[in-house]
């Protein structure tokens, strides 16, 4: 009998969800880590039972809790996180040069095939490795230091490394995003990288098709079709078929083209999800209506799913990394809100209903499905 | 021998109680106290001081003898109450966020 395991980070500890492969009933395990903002967790796709965690807070700095029995118990493992050399400055948000300074572990990517490799994305924004479980980190600087990161400069939540994909049909290929620097692309594990923005088009940077200087928010890619990938952009729904080398918008008739999370059918890679957020000023759903929007034709044409979600007063937000999917026959949509609920609809998105509505606000949602 | 009291959320990460005792050598001062508490809790490491600068957190305060010794320099040595343990050193997180 299949099973989903539903990981999901909040502002005041971690959430473990379960249900049978019907997802109508659900367990509901936590808070762990009570108290810490936990921007991320993941399980590792060639292990499920090992799971990393970012438990970080103000007051007390970053920590990675690792798992090896599925989120039973937990060991805290290394939270040095020492950027390679003399790490320079980038622009602060006046435009002057700012010193690079660790603040937190925004997303944790485990490798597609060993348990033991785990990649972070990090504010200030650079990319670390860990391949011994996370007991030691090692930046690949390459990133940072390949020419442009002088003039990246912090969206409003931080100059955060934020999105992490692994291309799983080409070994060695990354693509990595940074709010506000842009997507960016590495042939080589990360040794080596490469601006890929060409086609974006930001009104808020004075070029607005800049090399980099793009608040990228979110990138999705289906394992079928790995050169087309999906992009949330702040203003603009963006799509690449050419592995990110040139992008053209699919915002189509999306009531505004604003959002932060952007994802793919397990099994329908032209199928596609957005939640459209009303603007940058406004940061919750238009007309008070939650609404998810599904495009079956890779973006343009987009319709509203609304069964079984709040269709008035709701002023909730969706971040970036708080949407997934499952990998069962009938795909199961998953996405957290910062008002504590998570949603789940384990028909495509046809159906919605809460699995939880009073958690703490949701910063990121992963679903796992085990067999 | 020094006693310790660590927040909340470090007593549970060190899987302690409110009050920690430490044996440390020579003059015992801000600095010695932390590396000492570092050595005997390793997961502590990097979250009352910064891994690189050695910097105190800023919403941490270190407080003994209704002194705030804060912004004093790592090597300031801790007042005769708390070396004798008739009083404890306290890491404190600041009050923040409303």
């Amino acid at each position: 009998m299949s099973q989903v395991r539903v990981l999901v980070g909040t502002r005041k500890g971690a959430f473990i969800l379960t249900s049978d492969g019907k997802r109508d009933k659900w367990a509901v395990s936590g808070p762990h880590f009570a108290g810490w903002e936990i921007y991320h967790l993941k399980g590792s796709p060639a292990d499920p039972n090992r799971l990393y965690t970012s438990q970080t807070s103000g007051w007390f700095g970053q920590l990675i809790q690792r798992s090896d029995d599925g989120g039973a118990n937990w060991a805290p493992v290394g939270n040095k996180f020492v950027y390679d050399g003399v790490p320079g400055t980038h622009q602060w948000y006046d435009g002057t040069p700012h010193p690079w300074e660790f603040k937190r572990v925004w997303h944790l990517e485990p490798s597609l095939t060993n348990p033991d490799t785990v990649y972070a994305g990090v504010e200030d924004a650079a990319l670390f490795r860990s391949t011994d479980a996370g007991q030691t980190w090692h930046e690949l600087s390459g990133l940072r230091e390949h020419g442009t990161g002088p003039s990246w400069q912090p969206g409003a939540g931080g100059l955060c490394l934020h999105t992490i994909l692994l291309d799983p049909t080409r070994p060695g290929r990354m693509f990595i995003a940074i709010s506000a620097a842009g997507a960016f692309r590495s042939e080589d594990e990360g040794a080596t990288w490469r601006p890929i923005n060409q086609g974006l088009r930001s009104e808020y940077i004075p070029d607005p098709k800049a090399e980099v200087g793009h608040c990228v928010h979110r990138i999705a890619q289906h394992k079928s079709k790995p050169e087309t990938l999906f992009m949330q952009k702040h203003w603009d729904v963006m799509r690449s078929d050419d592995a990110g080398d040139s992008w053209h918008e699919i915002s189509g008739n999306l009531p505004t083209d604003f959002g932060f999370v952007i994802d793919v059918h397990a099994h329908q890679p032209e199928t596609i999800y957005v939640v459209p957020i009303k603007s940058d000023q406004e940061h919750y759903p238009m007309e008070g209506k939650l609404r998810v929007y599904r495009s079956r034709s890779g973006g343009n044409e987009w319709e509203a799913l609304t069964n079984g979600l709040p269709q008035s007063d709701c002023y909730v937000n969706v971040l970036r990394d708080a949407m997934a999917v499952d990998s069962l026959d009938s795909c199961g949509i998953y996405f957290g809100t910062t008002g504590g609920q998570v949603y789940a609809s384990p028909d495509a998105g046809d159906h919605w209903t809460a699995i939880v509505r009073d958690l703490p606000a949701v910063l990121s949602v992963e679903v796992q499905t085990l067999s | 021998m020094i006693r310790v009291v660590l927040p909340p959320h470090l007593r549970t990460l060190s899987h302690t109680g409110s009050e920690v005792q430490l044996e440390v050598e020579g003059q015992p001062t801000l600095r010695s106290v932390l590396e000492a508490l570092e050595a005997r809790y390793p997961v502590l490491e990097g979250t009352i001081r910064d891994h690189v600068t050695r910097k105190r957190r800023p919403f941490l305060r270190f407080f003994a003898c209704e002194e705030d010794l804060s912004h004093e320099a790592p090597d300031f040595a801790l007042p005769a109450k708390v070396v004798s343990g008739d009083e404890p050193f306290i890491i404190l997180g600041a009050i923040a966020g409303g």
